[in-house]
């Protein structure tokens, strides 16, 4: 199988790790061949970070790189911008629609840029623009975003992995007082993501 | 087991299941999570030490006391511990001792990007450089078999790509390690010239009998391709070069000193030209080209940064065609995107002191950690940032170069673990030498940067056990400062008068600007402060702190509810009284 490779893109804090591991999970128990790599350290505070995922058969680098990325899960929509290049055409973009300003922006350097799901869907991207904060907000925690995120993901289908493994993979991964609510927003966001 | 672990977490299940019994490390990113996991299994002891040398010295002492003993640290740190380094490979080991060294190509994390393999080379230390999670086990465990084999110490060298990426691993069954006696041997151990000389002369055997064995060890292996091109590699390369590479002739390098010599020509002999793929420095290639293989290598590729697959394709198209690039997306707006480099975090204590000076237009001189930050704008308040430790030599050094005058205009800024990691000795040198410097500990109670590890200010373990802490004053107090300050930075009147006199005296003084990690657990936050729109001038003050959580708004200065923790600080500043903090 040829590998699957997911980005995972955000704001420092955003719980990028989290929904990465859950890939990871939902990829082991699928049997397959995963590679995550991760960002620790100085790119963490509040800066851009990614995460690369690759799911497939047999995986070698644990990048991903520009052009060959399948799906970018993005937490942040100046973050979807800055990481589009590394979508192929035609690839999936999930959208959490957030603008969280950078530093140049609050120190009225730079702007923050408008239009950018149209310049992002004229670009070649298929995207899926939801409010998942507002939707985890729902569920009873803003903070589980990223949970509706792995929802509207997992919908699609990603590497033939079935539903109940992804909902397992959450399961396993995130803390136990907040299952109830992930689990709620993990459902939200397959509904969304499945257009139910 | 199957399990889809960290490169840093599979070193330290490794280490675990090759029986080791002791394991030290100072914090450094890339490494971190190697010793934080191995504090996780009761059945090792771990600690945190004061710095990588420690570290070094304290796994040195339980390998000779014949347990197996690990200790991590990035690569810079392996400066810091190279003194015993070069020596414990003349003493050689009793129980297995690996040292991890992590690199970090690119500088993801770190202030330069040196390359670690060199150390190994120079100080005749077998080296070992895993590829993958599944590596990093099987090395690690295979690095204690080898350093009782061969009496050497091992390093085994990861890279950020390597540590920091999760793939699978199988786990096997621990060995049941015991203790080796314990002899006292005089002639191994204790290096003086006598002593040292003929320890010398087996390092010279053992890195004949190494080079023996890295001529046929497992670890190096050839994978045949179709023939159309032969490339040599190792650790995270190896990955990119099979990427861009199918269809290549591969030798992988697992061992990566010393470099077998026979095992290198046969494989080059079938090419005429040997591609090396490595990153940073022409470490192997050189190796070849010393015996006199063509290579190419760094001509076409670089020193700097990281490689990637697609370099490898373009840079080699004339000898391994590529196929067609995929189309990539291009999304263009009007405006381009604004970077997002990191920044301190809302409510960060470091924030009050970097605005004062900045306000006061001191000449500061920066350290490692969190605070380096500083330097970001708006603050841009460090002048200086060279190594852990570095900002109390350099002040004072600077304060020498330029007199009284110039003294009274800077000041070391460095944190409470580095402070304790090498700051200190540096103080010495101020009160030895009768400096005048004013050295600002900023003690936020953790080490930040590297994700919150405990130190010895902290008066917490590894474990999250009590134990004494060190009282930075009465240690600065000790070792002759006579005014030493403790005052909060938040408190920004108070402070800025502190800084000042402590930097108009004509002695050494310690500022211990005090104030916990906004993220430590149990640090207090308070309700979202808010802006009152009528008291608000738009004088635009509290943007110039930095804060994440205030935006420049068409209405003026607005805070973010969500990231704002109602530290209060832009309340403080605000001449107008227009910021109030809920919880205040």
């Amino acid at each position: 199988m040829e590998p699957i490779n997911i980005m995972i893109v955000g704001v420092g804090g955003q719980g990028t790790l989290l929904a990465s591991r859950v890939i990871g999970a939902a990829a082991v128990s699928s049997k397959l061949d995963c590679k995550v790599s991760e960002v620790h350290g100085m790119s963490q505070r509040g800066g851009s970070v990614v995460t690369y995922c690759r799911v497939g058969g047999r995986i070698f680098s644990p990048l991903v790189e520009k052009g060959h990325a399948d799906v970018l899960l993005c937490f942040e929509r100046l973050e979807a911008l800055r990481w589009s290049g590394f979508l192929r055409r035609g690839g999936l973009l999930i959208l959490n629609d957030e603008r969280i300003d950078p530093m140049p922006v609050i120190a009225g350097a730079q702007s923050y840029p408008g239009g950018i799901i149209e310049a992002l869907q004229a670009g070649g991207a298929q995207v899926t623009a939801i409010d998942a904060a507002a939707i985890a907000d729902e569920c009873g925690d803003r903070r589980a975003a990223n949970t509706v995120l792995l929802g509207v993901l997992a919908s699609k289908g990603i590497a033939g992995i079935a539903r109940e493994t992804w909902e397992e993979a959450v399961c396993g991964i995130v803390p136990a007082k907040a299952l109830e609510i992930n689990k709620k927003a993990f459902q939200k966001g397959y509904e969304r993501g499945s257009g139910q | 087991m199957q399990c889809l672990l960290l490169g840093n977490e599979a070193v330290a299940f490794g280490a675990r299941d090759a029986g080791v019994t002791v394991a030290s490390a100072y914090p450094g990113t890339p490494s971190t999570e190697i010793t934080e996991t191995i504090a996780k299994f009761d059945e090792v002891y771990s600690e945190w030490a004061p710095n990588e040398k420690v570290a070094v010295e304290t796994a040195i002492g339980a390998s000779f006391a014949g347990a197996r003993a690990i200790c991590a640290m990035k690569h810079v740190g392996l400066n810091v511990a190279a003194d015993p380094l070069f020596t414990v490979s003349y003493t050689g080991v009793n129980g297995g001792l690996c040292i991890v060294v992590a690199d970090d190509p690119g500088m993801h994390s770190s202030q330069n990007e040196q390359d670690s393999r060199f150390y190994a080379r120079s100080a005749h230390i077998l080296m070992l450089e895993p590829s993958d999670s599944q590596e990093c086990y099987d090395f690690t465990r295979l690095a204690f078999e080898l350093s009782e084999r061969f009496d050497t110490p091992v390093l085994l060298r990861l890279t950020t790509r390597v540590a920091h990426a999760r793939s699978v691993v199988a786990l096997r069954e621990k060995e049941q390690y015991l203790l080796k006696d314990y002899k006292k041997d005089m002639a191994k151990y204790v290096m003086v010239p006598a002593n040292a000389i003929a320890r010398h002369v087996v390092v010279e055997k053992r890195d004949a009998l190494l080079r023996e064995y890295a001529e046929t060890a497992p670890l190096n292996r050839v994978e045949r391709g179709q023939g159309k091109a032969c490339v040599v590699s190792s650790g995270i390369s190896y990955q990119y070069v099979k990427e861009a590479f199918p269809d290549a002739d591969v030798l992988k390098l697992g061992v990566v000193y010393p470099l077998p010599e026979e095992l290198l020509k046969d494989f080059a002999a079938q090419a005429k030209k040997l591609i090396v793929a490595e990153e940073l420095e022409p470490y192997i290639e050189t190796h070849c080209r010393a015996i006199g293989i063509e290579t190419l290598g760094k001509a076409r590729l670089t020193l700097q940064g990281e490689l990637t697959p697609a370099m490898l394709r373009e840079r080699f198209a004339d000898i391994l065609p590529a196929g067609e690039a995929p189309q990539a997306v291009s999304a263009v707006t009007a405006e381009p995107a604004p970077p997002r480099p990191p920044a301190l975090c809302a409510g960060c204590p470091h924030r009050g002191a970097f605005y004062v000076l900045g306000k006061l237009k001191l000449h500061v001189m920066g350290d490692i950690g969190c605070y380096t930050l500083g330097a970001m704008p708006p603050s841009s308040a460090i002048d200086a940032c060279v190594c852990m430790g570095a900002s109390i030599g350099m002040v004072h050094g600077m304060d020498k170069a330029r007199g009284a005058q110039f003294a009274a205009k800077t000041v070391a800024v460095l944190g409470d673990s580095t402070f304790i990691h090498s700051g200190i000795t540096g103080l010495i040198d101020i009160v030895y030498n009768k400096g005048v410097s004013t050295v600002i500990i900023l003690d936020n109670s953790i080490t930040g940067m590297t994700g919150h590890q405990q130190n010895p200010a902290t008066g917490i373990t590894i474990k999250g056990e009590k134990t004494r802490q060190i009282d930075l004053k009465k240690l600065c107090e000790a070792v002759g400062v006579e005014r030493v300050r403790v005052c909060d930075p938040f408190d920004l009147k108070d402070f800025e008068k502190v800084v000042l006199e402590e930097t108009a005296a004509a002695e050494p003084s310690v500022i211990i600007a005090q104030r916990p990690c906004i993220l430590l657990k149990g640090v207090r936050r308070a309700a979202p402060c808010y802006i009152d729109r009528e008291k608000c001038k738009k004088c635009m003050s509290c943007l110039r702190l930095g804060c994440p959580a205030i935006v420049r708004k068409p209405e003026g200065p607005s805070i973010n509810e969500s990231m704002c923790v109602g530290c209060g600080l832009c309340a403080r500043l605000c001449a107008f009284g227009a910021i109030c903090g809920r919880g205040e």
